[in-house]
């Protein structure tokens, strides 16, 4: 099937490219890039006038639950999420039942995935076995299966000298390894950002230093082995300044933070709001202008949802019991068009985090609409209003401390493979 | 004036003009309880279970003795050892409850918040016997009753507050309620125990030290420390702790000649104070405790919306 795109405001810093033009699509790739394209017959036309072509966005940092929580999410609800708020790619995080730290369950999910799901799925696997901390998962064959990182996410790799080995190991495969960066110990039996809000809610704390620490540790490590390294969800002014100043030092890493992080601050708990509760947690006004300052500045690299379904029973309870995370697939872009809309983002700053940055970190061929390449592309319309509501998400799970919110801006075409699999 | 609160959840909730009003209905409460038959009919037909998800003596027996004094039908439920063991969830243990149609719940829970999460799930008045580390609002209320009671007023005061401010809802509930009513409270504690922010919960000093905040103070609310919790990390031990934040009867002459010591219970006797100051003239930690029953029969009166007492 052949699609033009007509009229759209191309955006693709790959090409440093911000211009109206038609985009023609055939056998699934882009075929041709210009002024008044016109298509062949039998060609579907999308009038794409005062909306942005951009390369397909990819957010590298999602929970699937797909095998073993499929009551959270699976493969089929997770991308269908993920097309609707204009995601071509994802990557999905390895806890899941059982771990990503074999080659059946990668082959599993992405088996799965391209029989059933919307959109690219690309597993990371685990950096240890089951993710516990204590030995290496065969990473190689995880690459070989398809893995385009590997991470212990939802908790860091406690011991220095195994994330040492596993970073020079990885290295030499040339799999990327993705820090959750936390200090146990200082987070303790915290629930939430340690401040004046959890000192009034009497709530336990979680320090900044807590990933403060553990980001310089694997600032450290990088650097020591001269190997690369990608921090996931930066929440605070202390990770950014620390990752901007190892940047500049040549370290080579790379990172990434969530929308709530750039959104919300800790007074979202209030309330005992369990939809405010995840991990890193909603931090204060300082390191909400630091995670902008460092968006805008390039210490940060790319914008990733962390989207973490959870059933309504695990998070209809009291705020201790309640679980760590946020759905974001649908919520993420019109929160970074906000960053646009009030200056903190260029567009193609934008476009830079959310679909080139995350393809050159987890070398996937992906984020350009350069001729040649997959049709991979996602028509976004800024103007769209539309509210938050449990019951118009896609995702199984509505975990969203965005509920009711009126956003502005979302996905008016997502196409993978040159299929349109999400229209608005 | 009409209390129009359905539940008791926070002395934050509560303004000036309320909290004076459940202080006056304590005091005319507390007529009742001088009584040969310290009963009224007040609340003849209510029932009121207290559910106390942590274990507690003193608090649970003022509140079932403040409802059986006003009439009421009390039932007491301790989860340790019913559902909750067995995987129920808090809000279908209160649902279950709720099909019973109970009056009141008056809940004691370890988590900070949970009774905000219950108010919404059920239609009965739901009273805060104590959340986590959140506020504990008629621990707030007896304490200034018995402030009020040596003072005959609660502004102006200067009242400290020692010991483990982090974790304690005594402290917050305290804070809240004198900072409403007008007096300026001093907390001290090793830095391990003041949590950040604390100036800013009201018309909060945070002190140094133990005495900058007992100097000249009209009032010393004593906190209870335990080696089970605060020992790990917190301070080295309850000896050392002793040392520095304890009130004995020579740093308690750092205090006006008239202040009032108080204590939440249960005393660590010889930690946080000595005997001789527990037991000494000073000493206003059983009239507390009387007053928490006058307290919390207002507090039972109020959310059941009034009406006369005889």
């Amino acid at each position: 099937m052949n699609l033009l795109i007509k009229n759209g405001r191309i955006i693709d810093p790959s090409q440093k490219m911000d211009q109206t033009a038609d985009l023609l699509i055939a056998d699934g790739v882009i075929k041709q890039l210009g002024a008044n394209l016109t298509a062949p017959s039998g060609t579907t036309t999308i009038d794409a006038a005062g909306c942005y072509v951009t390369p397909g966005l990819i957010d590298m940092h999602v929970h699937l639950r797909d095998p073993g929580l499929e009551y959270k999410e699976d493969i089929i609800s997770g991308t269908r999420a993920a097309v609707a708020g204009g995601f071509t790619s994802v990557a999905c995080m390895p806890n899941t039942k059982p771990v990503i730290d074999n080659k059946a369950v990668a082959s599993y999910i992405i088996y799965k995935a391209k029989a059933e799901g919307f959109c690219n799925v690309f597993p990371v696997g685990s950096i240890t076995y089951g993710s516990g901390g204590e030995r290496m998962a065969e990473m190689g064959e995880l690459k070989e299966s398809g893995c385009v990182a590997v991470s212990d996410d939802g908790k860091p790799v406690k011991s220095s000298e195994l994330m040492r080995r596993a970073l020079q190991y990885a290295n030499g495969i040339g799999i990327m390894v993705i820090s959750h960066a936390e200090d146990l110990d200082l987070v303790g039996e915290g629930t939430m950002h340690e401040g004046f809000t959890s000192t009034e809610l009497g709530l336990k704390g979680i320090p900044r230093i807590a990933e403060d620490i553990a980001t310089s540790r694997e600032v450290l490590l990088a650097e020591y082995t001269n190997a690369p390294l990608h921090i996931a969800h930066v929440s605070t002014a202390g990770a950014v300044r620390i990752i901007r100043e190892a940047k500049a030092r040549g370290v080579k890493v790379t990172c990434e933070t969530a929308p709530h992080y750039f959104t919300l601050t800790d007074d979202a708990v209030r309330g005992y709001n369990t939809n405010a509760k995840m991990n890193p947690p909603l931090r204060e006004a300082t390191d909400v202008a630091a995670i902008k300052a460092g968006l805008k500045d390039g210490t940060i690299d790319a914008i990733a949802t962390d989207h973490a379904p959870h059933h309504l029973d695990e998070k209809d309870v009291e705020f201790n019991e309640a679980m760590n995370g946020i759905v974001g697939l649908e919520t993420s872009l019109p929160l970074a068009l906000k960053l646009v809309g009030e200056g903190s983002l260029t567009l193609a700053q934008l476009v830079e985090k959310m679909a080139v940055n995350p393809s050159k970190i987890l070398g996937i061929p992906r984020g350009t609409l350069a001729v040649g390449a997959v049709a991979d592309i996602t028509v976004i319309d800024p103007q769209v209003e539309w509210t938050v509501e449990a019951d118009n998400l896609a995702s199984k799970s509505k975990n969203s401390p965005f509920l009711g919110w009126r956003l502005q801006g979302g996905a008016r075409c997502t196409i993978v493979g040159g299929v349109v699999e999400f229209q608005r | 004036m009409v209390f129009r609160h359905k539940h008791i959840i926070a002395l934050r909730d509560l303004n000036k003009e309320e909290i004076e009003l459940l202080l006056s209905t304590a005091e005319s409460m507390r007529e009742i309880n001088g009584r040969d038959i310290k009963k009224v009919p007040t609340l003849r037909g209510k029932t009121i279970i207290n559910l106390f998800y942590e274990s507690s003596t003193r608090t649970r027996t003022s509140f079932e003795i403040a409802g059986k004094r006003l009439s009421a039908d009390t039932v007491n439920i301790a989860p340790s050892n019913s559902s909750a063991t067995k995987g129920e969830t808090l809000a279908d243990t209160a649902l279950n409850l709720l099909a019973m149609k109970p009056d009141i719940i008056v809940m004691r829970h370890a988590v900070s918040g949970s009774h905000y999460f219950l108010a919404n799930k059920v239609n009965c008045s739901i009273i805060n016997a104590g959340d986590g580390a959140h506020e504990h609002p008629s621990q707030g209320l007896l304490d200034m009753l018995t402030i009020k009671d040596k003072f005959g007023r609660l502004d102006g005061l200067k009242v400290a507050i020692v010991g483990d401010i982090t974790h304690s809802r005594v402290a917050r509930s305290d804070i809240q309620g004198l900072t409403k009513m007008g007096s300026q409270i001093f907390v001290a504690g090793p830095p391990t125990m003041v949590p950040p922010g604390v100036e800013k919960l009201g018309n909060v000093v945070a002190c140094g030290t133990m005495k900058e905040a007992i100097q000249d103070a009209d009032v010393i609310i004593m906190l209870r420390i335990q080696q089970e919790r605060q020992g790990k990390t917190l301070m080295p031990n309850t000896r050392e702790y002793s040392r520095y934040f304890g009130l004995n009867p020579v740093n308690l002459k750092l205090a006006k000649p008239d202040a009032l010591v108080m204590h939440p219970g249960p005393i660590n006797r010889g930690v946080e104070m000595s005997s001789y100051v527990v037991d000494g003239p000073q000493s206003h930690i059983l009239k507390q405790v009387e007053n928490g029953v006058a307290v919390r029969m207002a507090m039972l009166y109020h959310v059941c919306g009034g009406g006369s007492v005889e």
